[in-house]
């Protein structure tokens, strides 16, 4: 069969190969979207040819040894999930390239750049489509060291010292997932493939074991995801990375964090996924009000988007340790449709910041009159992301909500305020921005140049398609995400 | 008493014999061929030959080795696939250590001084720089030393062990007093790496007296046997082992005995530094390996705190104190002072699988080591005559350095990341296997730490790689730092950065090989 998932993740890393040759790199933009359109195109293609009526099985699976005498394998496969997010990355990744297209003048600094991008873009499809959990761990650990050099690479003063945040939080984390990795190898069936994820699969493991090796792995994800209290990095970084380099992370990197909660805690772990639930529920709800209050009194407008993200995580992390069918597929939906709406915010944030070189709201004033095209995008984003029905977000929300609401309904009731407090920081960022008269510096703001409408308005068409057709996804998410409610709420009973 | 002639079998020693023979021969060469420049070609060919005749005879043993090993010369020696795979080892470091020994920069200046009395900038050192001396007798040094470690790695018995470890120690004694430049922080290094490297071996022979007197024996396998008619439970056994562990602990440099590794490793030539970071610590982890699993098996649980409090302290204390580094030697060694304890770590439990998980971290480790110190003498400070100088070895020295020479910040910004064992380098499957045989022995507390330890250790590799990477040039500092080019010091750069990678994302065939290492003649022999 052919390996489409493999060719997936070598792609980007032939691409980012090329862009380190001296000659690529006149021609760095054109070459990095190639790839990242065929990757697309790729992506696509298994987005069509993935059997929507068996969505809970993984498909396009490829199990290759890989080093036996650890037990690892080359195993990829996605189910509707995975699959998901695969190709919310695929999508992603070109609309960045585009969006970073004159970030750099020099060409070298630029085909660094964007060779960057594409090897992280193979290390988080390889982790969305990783079946065995040594490659995830493996993935989820190398992809710190593009992102790191994004990072600190490239970006505002503060970059360096953002890049090291990140770092330490991350490794941290990961190491102490390594630690429950091999733990769970240890208690598994071992052998040659004994790190295949069907294999470690509902084993009988010690209560006491069971919730070490969950709070291993659950500690690292709820760094990556960023969830309150270990998400400060995420602010800093959004700070001074720049706004594209943000705009993947938390648009498809902070996925992987979810994404394992998702497919590897409540899986692996279900017993004790139930006894940390109403912790981390608690966790989840103050992340949704925290993050959004923060960003209420935010000036400036990347960091006020990290912090609708804190918040939005939040809600994803509720739907998901609420163990509903409904609410369950709610976070598995919004973790892409977050993606969508988040990334276009960052994405618009920036064509501010490249316009007038701040983003301190305070700055800004009267736009929709001299820009409105800019205007208009920003508004239809920004409702997006305060989930308007309509747009995909809402949907999501929506389904957290109701599925959530049987089952911890006090935390409903407060993450709902956060919705609200959502209306507010959107709304009011906007006013100061693109209402009232605007300041002198304002005059002679170009309007939403074709590239950059090429950046966003795709995305915002797939929100309203999503947002009125959000079948073609809950489709295939709807049969994984009952295997894993079915799994978690038999170790309940 | 009468004589009986030892029936000894040759042919399984014949790797060790090769080196330490041409290592007889180098001595010859010094004394009768007189002009220089000959004699340094003739030393450097007659050393990588004889590394490379005995990496060849090592692997033609080792695949034709045949059960659990060969008894040589009546229980002192045995040469089974755990001893060969440490000989394979240290012969490809000896191999790189000839290389950076050999390594000369634009100038001619070799990392030697010519003339090893003389004090720096005197009078006759001038004069022997002008008459083109050279100090060649560094490899049969060399040749001695690997030897000497490779017969360190298949000895089975006290008295020879103390035997052979002052055979390797003496040649090192000498090669760290001989740095060309900063010659009074050499000479210091070498005399600190005396006395303690002194103080050890009595610790160690005292602890043989002990154990010879609790057991009148001193062949691993029978004091083994010893031990267990005892049971363990003869304090003077227990004082004895704890004492012969302490001076192994002080040969790999574990905290508390690591007081001289920073100042010998900074003062020591570089090239040495990276060879006694690599080889001397590889052979003190086999010599551990065969003393703990042949001979103290049955003391595990009288034994098993002494290596887990030393774990444990030697991670904490050296991660922190390398956090406080400015000098890149002195960092590099408080990072191999928290890879001892990241070694003693596979020890936990006195699992079986370090005997195959250790050959491979010390690959991994010494590979890693052998690149960051080859990087460091290509670092260097330009005086002010334009001349080349010492190496730069300040940190603040390495700003910028990723611009300046892109290919040698990135080989050693990927040495620094094994280090860290971040995966897809083989420092991670070398932390991979050492970690899981504690986990499997139920010593994830330990693992705990190393991990946490791990994590800190990060922010000082990472510390160096931001150096170079993201700070610009200090202003006016661009002309201070002169990159040297020596080919065979890329050479060696070049073939542990790609091996690094190499075992990082396909250890296969490496871990394979160091699972066929993992049985030991004698090992657990009479405790099974």
């Amino acid at each position: 069969m052919f390996p489409i998932l493999t060719v997936l993740v070598v792609l980007p890393v032939v691409g980012a190969g090329v862009l380190f040759l001296p000659q690529a790199r006149a021609k760095s933009r054109e070459i990095a979207l190639f790839f990242a359109l065929a990757e697309l195109i790729i992506a696509a293609n298994l987005f069509l040819r993935f059997d929507r009526s068996q969505a809970g099985t993984i498909q396009f699976a490829e199990t290759h040894s890989w080093i036996p005498q650890i037990g690892t394998s080359w195993a990829l496969g996605v189910n509707g999930i995975g699959l998901s997010l695969v190709v919310l990355s695929a999508i992603l990744v070109p609309v960045a390239i585009l969006s970073a297209w004159r970030d750099d003048k020099d060409e070298k600094r630029r085909a660094t750049y964007l060779a960057l991008l594409l090897s992280s873009q193979a290390f988080m499809i390889g982790i969305f489509a990783a079946r065995d959990v040594f490659l995830f761990y493996v993935l989820f650990e190398a992809m710190l060291i593009p992102i790191y050099f994004l990072i600190g690479y490239f970006g505002g003063l503060q970059r360096r010292y953002a890049a090291v945040k990140f770092l330490i939080f991350s490794l941290v984390g990961g190491l102490v997932m390594l630690v429950g990795v091999i733990a769970l190898y240890v208690a598994g069936p071992g052998g040659e493939q004994g790190f295949l994820t069907d294999k470690l699969t509902g084993l009988s493991l010690s209560t006491s074991t069971e919730r070490l090796l969950f709070l291993a792995f659950f500690i690292a994800f709820a760094i990556k995801a960023p969830m309150f209290p270990v998400h400060t990095w995420l602010p800093t970084v959004a700070e001074s990375a720049r706004p594209s380099t943000t705009a993947l992370l938390v648009a498809v990197l902070d996925k992987v964090g979810t994404f394992g909660m998702l497919t590897l805690c409540l899986v692996l772990f279900p017993g004790a996924a139930h006894w940390a639930a109403p912790v981390i529920i608690v966790f989840a709800v103050i992340s949704v009000l925290y993050g959004a209050i923060l960003a209420i009194g935010q000036d400036n407008m990347l960091k006020l988007v990290s912090f609708t993200s804190v918040s939005h995580f939040g809600i994803m992390i509720i739907g998901i340790f609420a163990f509903a069918q409904t609410s369950v597929t709610g976070a598995a939906l919004y973790m892409f449709n977050h993606g969508l709406s988040t990334g276009a915010l960052f994405f618009a944030v920036a064509y501010l910041a490249k316009r007038h070189g701040t983003v301190s709201i305070k700055a800004f004033g009267g736009l929709q009159k001299i820009a409105p095209v800019l205007a208009g995008t920003f508004l239809i984003i920004g409702l997006s992301s305060l989930s308007l029905p309509g747009l995909s977000p809402f949907i999501s929300e929506i389904l957290v909500f109701i599925g959530a609401y049987p089952v911890v309904p006090v935390a409903i009731w407060f993450a709902v305020v956060g919705v609200v407090l959502a209306a507010l920081y959107i709304l009011l960022m906007y006013k100061r921005v693109f209402t009232g008269p605007a300041p002198e510096a304002m005059e002679g703001t170009r309007d939403l140049s074709v590239r950059e409408r090429l950046v966003t308005w795709p995305l915002i068409a797939a929100m309203l398609v999503l947002g009125f057709v959000p079948g073609i996804l809950l489709g295939v998410l709807h049969e994984p995400v009952h295997d894993i409610v079915t799994i978690v709420q038999e170790a309940g009973k | 008493m009468n004589w009986t002639q030892p029936d000894i079998t040759w042919a399984p020693l014949v790797p060790i014999l090769v080196v330490l023979l041409a290592g007889a021969v180098g001595i010859l060469v010094e004394a009768f061929i007189r002009t220089p420049a000959t004699r340094r070609l003739v030393q450097l060919s007659l050393t990588l030959a004889a590394l490379v005749v005995g990496l060849g005879a090592a692997i033609v043993l080792w695949a034709t080795q045949e059960g659990s090993g060969t008894v040589v010369l009546r229980l002192m020696l045995v040469v089974d696939r755990q001893s060969l795979a440490w000989q394979v080892l240290l012969a490809v470091f000896g191999i790189l250590a000839a290389l950076l020994f050999a390594a000369r920069t634009r100038t001619g200046e070799e990392e030697f001084t010519p003339l090893g009395s003389s004090t720096p900038g005197a009078l006759d050192e001038t004069r022997a720089l002008r008459a083109g001396l050279q100090v060649t007798e560094v490899f049969p040094l060399l040749l001695f030393a690997v030897g000497g470690m490779m017969l360190f790695t298949a000895v089975t018995d006290f008295v020879f062990l103390f035997v052979v470890l002052e055979l390797f120690s003496l040649p090192l004694y000498i090669l760290v007093a001989l740095a060309r430049r900063r010659r009074a922080l050499s000479h210091e290094a070498a005399l600190k790496y005396f006395l303690l490297g002194a103080f050890s071996s009595a610790i160690y022979i005292f602890g043989v007296a002990l154990l010879f007197g609790a057991t009148t024996q001193t062949s691993f396998t029978a004091v083994q046997r010893a031990i267990e008619i005892i049971a363990g439970h003869d304090p003077l056994i227990i004082a004895a082992a704890v004492l012969i562990l302490v001076g192994l602990f002080f040969k790999l440099g574990a905290v508390p005995f690591h007081s001289w590794v920073p100042d010998v490793y900074q003062g020591a030539p570089t090239a040495v530094t990276g060879f006694m970071a690599a080889a001397t610590k590889a052979a003190a982890v086999a010599a551990l390996l065969r003393v703990v699993f042949a001979s103290f098996y049955p003391l595990e649980w009288e034994l098993n705190w002494l290596f887990w409090t030393i774990a444990i302290v030697t991670m904490i204390l050296a991660t922190l104190v390398a956090l406080v580094q400015t000098d890149i030697k002195r960092m590099l060694a408080y990072s191999s002072i928290a890879h001892a304890g990241f070694i003693l770590v596979a020890f936990a439990g006195f699992s079986p699988d370090a005997l195959s998980s250790l050959p491979f971290y010390m690959l991994a480790y010494g590979l890693a080591t052998f690149g960051a110190f080859a990087v460091v003498t290509q670092v260097r400070e330009r005086t002010a005559d334009g001349a080349v100088g010492a190496e730069a070895v300040r940190l603040g020295q390495w700003a910028g350095l990723g611009k300046r020479a892109p290919w040698l910040a990135t080989a050693m910004a990927l040495f620094l990341l094994s280090f860290a064992g971040i995966p897809l380098t083989a420092g991670f499957v070398g932390k991979f296997v050492v970690f899981r045989s504690a986990i499997e022995q139920g010593a994830w507390p330990l693992v705990l730490v190393a991990v946490l330890a791990s994590a800190a250790a990060a922010f000082f590799y990472v510390r160096l790689i931001v150096l170079m990477f993201f700070t610009d040039v200090p202003e006016g500092q661009a002309d201070a730092i002169e990159i040297e080019y020596s080919p065979l010091t890329r050479a060696v750069v070049v073939v542990t950065a790609v091996l690094t990678l190499v075992l990082g994302i396909v250890p296969g065939p490496a871990l394979a090989a160091a699972e066929d290492a993992g049985v030991m003649l004698s090992t657990l022999s009479s405790g099974s």
